[in-house]
């Protein structure tokens, strides 16, 4: 090891001391950052535990994006982004470096896209040449016969994730109900297939002008590499991609329901499945650190009250979870079970009503909430393992910098649960999760024809 | 704190600015520069009082640790009777050990911001642990206590049996669980363990006992036939006394066993399989026949030729079925190697309309295989698997695993630091000659699990051989 990258000095308190607050760990993870002229955002980041790099390019642009009838098209275009430039040949941005030892990727969520690539670090000039020509020049290479190959495969991608998979109409059907036609959460990011039958050449154009300008975009490139040298390659390859003109903000509508909307739909499976959902804080705002520990309270572990009661003790469920889950615009909470053979979900919505209504009048106790805490903090160790891919350092840093403006958001983001109190997990359980403003989606099997 | 909104400050910034830097030569791709050398991580082998292995290796990075107990008997290890024996009894030492119940072990280890888990193979059975170094004196303890000390509980034994016959019901939601299930079968039949999934069927797991789970336990867990692999940021000096502390008394009792499998019969000739999926929107295929084991000495040219053929993005079934056709989200191959010679396969979901097109193409893939890879493709698979190899000892899970591989494979001391050398010595015949051996279409099985009655005609069509369809009630036994 050349040196120590960046290191993590924590001081956590011995389950002995529990009582007396910790001395807050220090999470640190030096950064440097920088703006081209054409407004592109790059941060860098060193760690030579091996000898990889990471490019990890995110687009402040998920299916939120998106206008009616052409659905699931923010993820159409990100298939494209590997076709090939005007530099780069119809596959050759894979074949280039997959010979240099190279692995990359994509995703697409409602509220950004984000690429990487993970190379040795003697090819990191390599990924920068083919991450800033599809940036500058990708139109130069697309064509409508690209566009419809990757409509197919996306259409396949569409009946292996929902289609074909076990329950996997539910999390469509529940944006529907929790969000009202229009709103930019309502269609699934995977999209309708009509729109995707109906994405254009013509739209791929405009959505990558109004969308894919460097000004839109956030570069982080980490791991084994000196950051001046970096510096000087990633303003080479970018120098020469245009700036565009900033998309105009995304306003957040507002959106509450009004009572319980209740639903039922089939599908080819054995057991039935409850769905229960609340629209509840965006991510960061006060109330959504809080619903993560409500949802750890519930159904993290076999102490939770949720999984210890239906699952361990009644046996009438196989499986049971909740989640906040945080989003820029409007996030959801939700609660997901299913019965064992021979029990309903009514069996398990009783119980499930009878444990939010009592965290909703008792805080936790102080046990319950510095266990599911201590795992919040282990986790924040956890995610400083790995430097590329999803969910890597790479990755971190533009999320916190796409969401907050601050790439170093780590302490900020482990402080919130740290600053939790008992009666704040019961207050916040009793005001975003009334049980009669909220989704009830039920998956029944389908009779056998 | 003001939190500057991103777009805002970028918006600026570029309408006040001018592009100056000179435009990058964009006529060829950058070539590489000299490759940075690669510094395996040193194991530390040594041992504690009671003769246990104990494999260190420091990487002071994060402040987390990862303790893998690791047993040499798996699944493979299951009498005949008794499949799932193995995974039942590793999934049960969680449940009470010592004198904790189930949920005492699961509420310290949870405070702790630890993670326990107990995992089986064909090869092996493991328990492992991830926890903040700060916390690893606490854990150790827990960690032993259900790695040593598992009482078995009857309660306890009869809620997992019904949770693993609920899993296996809902097995027979998820077109790929049936098509993996359904081909082991007919690869390996009932009388091999490889023919039956890790957790044994319903008809198993509703006879097995707690004397069961415990035969299986002493027979596996002992000192003699278990190595303890720790990585993270910890030191051999400091660690040792708390290894010693926590698993230095440990003793084997009982017998030592070792169930053999028994040897495996030729592939027949060529067979389809049809599962009816009614209404299924894509067909999960897989083809494919008993390929080697991990002891293999034509591991190297494998790789080689898998990544050609169906292990990367750019592989030949990839390109194909996705980039090509667009039948399918994406296609792939596999050599899945044991201590017997485990299944090849290769394997896609396909649009239900494009079933028949679809097998014909992985025909014409499986039989391309069999000619001189062109150097330019040999050269790009070496590489892939070659240069990105620095990347499997990045974390603490990924090197532990290592660990595990050189552990249960007996792989050689030098084996990680020859890797590279070993792909990049794979010539264009030893891929020939590999795939000639192992990869013969003629004598396959071919799975399609879908809609019936779409996909039938167009398969019978392509006259790939006879044509058995089979129920889900025929690959998992009666509904339970």
């Amino acid at each position: 090891m050349k040196r120590a990258a960046f290191f993590i000095i924590l001081a956590l308190a011995a389950p002995a001391a529990a009582q007396t607050p910790a001395a807050p760990p220090k999470i640190e993870l030096p950064y440097t950052q920088f703006t081209l002229p054409n407004g592109l955002r790059v941060i860098l980041h060193e760690d030579h535990s091996v000898p990889m790099v990471t490019v990890n390019m995110w687009y402040h642009v998920g299916s939120a994006r998106e206008i009616t009838k052409r659905t699931g098209f923010a993820h159409l275009f990100e298939h494209l982004m590997f076709m090939g430039s005007g530099h780069v040949k119809p596959g050759e941005f894979d074949e280039s470096l997959e010979a240099a030892g190279g692995d990359n990727n994509g995703s697409t969520e409602n509220d950004r896209t984000n690429y990487w690539i993970n190379v040795p670090a003697n090819s990191l000039e390599l990924a920068l040449f083919l991450e800033s020509d599809r940036m500058g020049y990708l139109l130069d290479s697309m064509t409508p016969k690209t566009v419809d190959l990757q409509r197919d495969v996306v259409k396949n991608e569409r009946r292996q994730s929902v289609e074909n998979q076990p329950y996997g109409e539910a999390q469509v059907v529940l944006g529907e109900m929790l969000y009202p036609e229009g709103h930019p959460y309502h269609w699934p990011v995977i999209g309708y297939m009509d729109d995707l039958t109906a994405a254009s050449y013509d739209d791929v154009v405009a959505f990558f002008k109004k969308y894919y300008a460097p000004s839109n975009a956030s570069l982080v490139v980490g791991g084994d590499l000196d950051s001046a040298a970096a510096r000087k390659l990633i303003e080479k390859y970018f120098s020469d991609v245009k700036p565009g003109a900033a998309p105009e903000p995304m306003t957040i509508p507002g959106v509450a329901l009004k009572g319980v909307q209740k639903k039922t739909i089939t599908d080819r499976v054995q057991l039935p499945r409850l769905f229960l959902a609340w629209l509840t804080p965006r991510h960061f705002e006060p109330g959504d650190a809080a619903l993560d520990m409500v949802a750890d309270v519930l159904a993290g572990g076999k102490n939770s009250r949720l999984y210890k009661r239906l699952v361990y003790d009644m046996q009438i469920a196989q499986d049971v979870s909740a989640f906040q889950a945080s989003q820029a615009l409007s996030s959801s909470f939700q609660i997901v079970a299913t019965p064992q053979p021979g029990h309903t979900v009514a069996e398990l919505q009783k119980v499930i009503d009878e444990e939010i209504q009592k965290l909703q009048r008792e805080p936790p106790t102080a046990h319950e909430l510095e266990r599911s805490v201590n795992q919040v903090e282990a986790s924040f160790y956890n995610r400083m393992e790995r430097v590329g891919g999803f969910g890597g350092k790479a990755d971190q840093l533009n999320a916190y910098y796409t969401f907050t403006g601050d790439p170093d958001w780590f302490n900020e983001d482990v402080a919130r649960y740290r600053a939790l109190s008992v009666g704040d997990v019961s207050a916040a359980a009793a005001q975003f999760l009334p049980l009669d403003k909220r989704v009830e989606l039920t998956v029944e099997p389908a009779k056998k024809p | 704190m003001s939190k500057q909104i991103p777009f805002v400050v970028v918006a600026a910034i570029c309408a006040s600015i001018a592009l100056t830097a000179q435009a990058p030569d964009r006529s060829h791709p950058p070539q590489p520069g000299p490759p940075a050398p690669l510094h395996l991580p040193a194991i530390q082998k040594q041992k504690l009082s009671n003769g246990l292995p104990v494999w260190v290796v420091e990487l002071h990075k994060v402040p987390v640790a990862q303790i893998n107990l690791v047993v040499l008997s798996g699944t493979a290890n299951d009498p005949p009777g008794k499949y799932g024996v193995a995974s039942l009894a590793a999934a049960m030492l969680e449940e009470g050990a010592g004198s904790r119940s189930a949920l005492e072990i699961a509420d310290a280890i949870d405070y702790l911001g630890a993670d326990l888990g107990t995992a089986t193979t064909s090869d092996l059975s493991a328990v492992r642990l991830h926890v903040p170094v700060a916390r690893l004196a606490d854990a150790l303890p827990i960690m032993a206590d259900v790695a040593l000390r598992p009482t078995f509980p009857k309660d306890e034994l009869d809620r997992q049996r019904q949770q693993r016959l609920t899993s296996l019901l809902q097995g027979r939601d998820d077109p790929p669980t049936i098509s993996a299930i359904a081909f082991s079968r007919i690869l390996y039949g009932k009388g091999h363990r490889y023919g039956t999934a890790q957790m044994g069927t319903a008809e198993t797991i509703k006879t097995l006992t707690s004397d069961d789970l415990r035969a299986f336990y002493t027979s596996a867990f002992r000192p003699e036939n278990a190595v303890l692999l720790a990585v993270g940021d910890i030191t051999a000096d400091k660690a040792m006394p708390l290894f010693e502390k926590s698993f230095g008394a440990w003793k084997a009792s009982g017998a030592a066993a070792s169930e053999k499998l028994p040897p495996t019969d030729e592939p027949p000739a060529r067979q389809v399989y049809l599962v009816d999926k009614p209404g299924a929107p894509q067909s999960q295929i897989r083809i494919g026949r008993i390929g080697v084991p991990r002891s293999t000495s034509d591991y190297f040219p494998i790789q080689v030729l898998n990544t050609v053929l169906g292990g990367s993005f750019t592989s030949r079934l990839n390109m194909n079925l996705r980039e090509v056709h667009g039948y399918a989200y994406g296609a792939s191959s596999a050599f899945d190697m044991r201590g017997a010679a485990g299944p090849f396969y290769a394997a896609a979901g396909v649009q239900t309309d494009k079933t028949a097109e679809a097998l014909k193409e992985f025909f014409n893939e499986l039989n391309a295989i069999l000619k001189p890879v062109p150097a330019e493709e040999l050269s790009r698979a070496k590489n892939y698997v070659a240069l990105r190899f620095p990347s499997a000892f990045e974390t603490t899970g990924d090197i532990s695993r290592r660990l595990e591989d050189e552990l249960v494979y007996k792989l050689p001391d030098d084996y990680f630091a020859k890797y590279v050398q070993n792909i990049q010595a794979v010539t264009a015949a030893d891929a020939l000659r590999v795939a000639q051996k192992y990869i013969n279409p003629e004598r396959v099985a071919v799975v399609v699990v879908g809609d019936l009655k779409t996909i039938e005609p167009g398969i019978r069509a392509l006259n790939l051989g006879p044509i058995k369809v089979m129920t889900i009630d025929e690959v998992f036994g009666p509904k339970p």
